[in-house]
């Protein structure tokens, strides 16, 4: 029904856009969680788990009390929810959509038989021309010879009758898990030395750094939980400048965190996780001692960047990037170094720019056009040569409040005291000699 | 660049040659482009260091070839961070220049902090400090002003005030930024030329 037609009929209808892949998502968190009632966890179609629980039940005291179990836990969490054990998938399939329960052993085919024909699995055509058929229960299907029913409706129907009836395997399809990157360790007794920390950490880290490199995955963010001996916990995060694996490069991260732990009573168990990691390759092993000093050379730069990226920020570390543009405050991408690559920079000398540039500066006491005398940051400036103008024209599709004052005339101005000056006015401006403004210095 | 005059003569063939794993001062308006100097004749990773509130900044497209892309620009919040990230990027080996612009004078704890981490990294510090900001500590002080010059020419005054290890002396050099390091020492030997009076 279009939504139209639905308004028409209830107009104080209240729609939301539907979300697959969100769903999708809590779907899968949701697989992971039900994981708990068996090894084999899966999802099954767009809205529905299945759990493969042959061998578990009795640890939850019964089929009964599991399932019971399952929905407490799911009501608790605000989820909805069906469910029902059945011996085969299909016919847990047909019952959790038909009011859920448990099918004990041996009664299948007498729970399944009252059950409609639509609860096989099979497209709603078919069910139709079954219906049409006079074909309403799964028991009517059962009695009916098979080839015909296999020429007029397919192969298909066939098949999931005999997964409903346990005649055809179905196994459970559980996903691979996503690797988990976080290792732990607990203590026997509490630890409060840093010195002892570390080397609880460093052993972490092998094994940490063992299980990147399986997945061939580099951490970028590590997280350190110390947990005291009180339940408390204390966290240290160190983030890296570039994907790496490397314990004893990420080892020395971490020794200003935990020297400002406070341990507390001591510290008795420890928590390792790498919380961001991205794909790194396996590299070829570099020998420090003989050569390959460029390599080396690149790990000491991404340990420094990594250093001052976690003491200010990974956004105080900049590096420049070349941008097409005529507006000098965008003629370059200020970028954090950590998370981008040097690019050259055209070399261009026409028109001249200033090296270093500032937001505009007002001039004071300005007289003639371009100035032949004006004073800038309280120092007093004659004019021995003026270079322009250089008009640069905002740019229309990109609103810069800097610029909204319209277009600006550049000039070069030299000054008989020395300095070399990158002036600019905005002609359209009302008075004759106001509106200088000074925003850079040349060499 | 091309030497205009030197007052004393000096040894060896570069003056403006930094010690390398020391740091150095440099003052005056000009001491931006005296920084870009060093820069264009370094290889290597660039470390520039500026306070996070301080509006001045270098223009990446202007500078000399080759120094864009190999500079760094790091913002600390306050004035201890600043000298944290100076003495770390200088205890760094593969940094070749660490320039910093310091609001405050450096205490003598400081610059001699600053002297020990370059000679532990072996790189070289340029500090571009205020007129009288600087400390005992700095191996050179220099005092860069830019000169009013005849048309096309970009003329600065390089005045070394102080040097623990030479003589000073005063510079008058005409440097734009476009020639390439190389190119600098092998035309230095105009410098006995006497100086045409500026136009």
């Amino acid at each position: 029904m279009p939504l139209a037609d639905a308004r028409a009929i209830c107009p104080a209808l209240s729609t939301r856009t539907a979300d697959p892949e969100g769903e999708g998502r809590a779907l899968e968190a949701l697989r992971r969680w039900a994981s708990r009632y068996g090894p084999y966890a899966a999802k099954d179609g767009s809205d529905g788990l299945i759990v493969d629980v042959s061998g578990v039940a009795h640890l939850f005291g019964g089929e009964t009390d599991l399932l019971w179990d399952l929905s407490a836990r799911l009501e608790r969490a605000r989820i909805e929810s069906n469910s029902a054990i059945a011996e085969t998938r299909g016919a847990a399939w047909a019952l959790a959509r038909r009011g859920g329960g448990v099918i004990p052993e041996g009664s299948l085919l007498a729970s399944l038989s009252p059950m409609p024909v639509s609860a096989l699995r099979i497209g709603p055509e078919v069910a139709e021309g079954l219906t049409r058929l006079g074909l309403h229960r799964i028991a009517d299907l059962i009695s009916v010879p098979r080839a015909p029913l296999a020429r007029r409706f397919g192969a298909e129907l066939l098949r999931r009758l005999d997964q409903a009836l346990g005649i055809q395997a179905e196994p459970v399809a559980a996903e691979a898990d996503p690797p988990q990157f976080g290792v732990r360790m607990t203590l026997p007794e509490p630890i409060g030395l840093t010195a002892d920390v570390m080397g609880i950490l460093d052993r972490l880290l092998i094994r940490l750094c063992d299980k990147l490199a399986s997945a061939q995955m580099g951490a970028r963010a590590v997280r350190l939980e110390l947990r005291r001996v009180d339940r408390s916990a204390a966290v240290v995060e160190v983030g890296l400048a570039r994907a790496m694996r490397d314990p004893v490069r990420i080892s020395a991260l971490f020794r200003k965190g935990v020297d400002e732990v406070d341990a507390g009573f001591g510290i008795d168990g420890m928590r390792l996780s790498a919380s961001v990691t991205e794909p790194l390759a396996p590299e070829q092993l570099k020998d420090v001692q003989i050569g390959n000093g460029k390599a080396r050379q690149e790990d000491e730069l991404s340990d420094l960047l990594s250093r001052i990226g976690n003491r200010l920020g990974f956004d105080a570390v900049q590096r420049f990037l070349p941008a097409s543009s005529r507006i000098p405050e965008r003629s370059f991408l200020t970028v954090p170094a950590a998370y981008a690559a040097a690019e050259p920079f055209p070399s261009r000398r026409r028109p001249r720019r200033p090296v270093t540039i500032f937001p505009p500066e007002p001039l004071a006491g300005v007289s003639g056009n371009p100035p032949a005398r004006f004073s800038w940051r309280r120092m007093g400036f004659t004019t021995l040569r003026a270079q322009g103008p250089e008009r640069i024209t905002p740019e229309w599709w990109f609103d810069d409040p800097a610029w909204r004052s319209g277009v600006r005339d550049y000039w070069r101005i030299e000054t008989r005291e020395g300095p070399r000056l990158w002036l600019f006015r905005t002609p359209q401006a009302a008075s004759v000699f106001g509106d200088w403004y000074a925003q850079g210095v040349f060499l | 660049m091309r030497i205009l005059r030197d007052q004393p003569p000096v040894a060896g063939d570069d003056p403006f040659q930094l010690v390398n794993g020391r740091v150095h001062e440099v003052e005056g308006k000009g001491r931006v482009g005296f920084a870009l100097f060093h820069a264009a004749r370094s290889a290597g990773p660039i470390f520039w260091i500026v306070l996070a509130h301080d509006r001045n900044r270098p223009m990446p497209g202007a500078l000399p070839e080759g120094v864009a892309e190999r500079l760094h620009l790091v913002e600390a919040r306050n004035e201890t961070d600043l000298l944290w990230a100076v003495e770390e990027t200088l205890r760094a080996p593969p940094v070749a220049l660490v320039i910093a612009a310091p609001e405050k004078p450096t205490s003598l704890t400081a610059g001699r902090r600053l002297q020990l981490a370059a000679e532990a990294g072996g790189t070289t510090g340029l500090l571009l400090i205020q007129e009288g900001r600087g400390s005992n500590a700095a191996e050179t002080r220099w005092s860069c002003d830019p000169l009013p010059g005849p048309q096309d020419s970009t003329r600065h005054r390089w005045c070394l005030n102080k040097n623990k290890k030479g003589t000073l002396g005063t510079y008058d050099v005409s440097w734009n930024g476009t020639t390439a390091a190389d190119h600098l020492v092998a035309q230095a030997g105009e410098r006995h030329q006497p100086e045409e009076p500026p136009g």
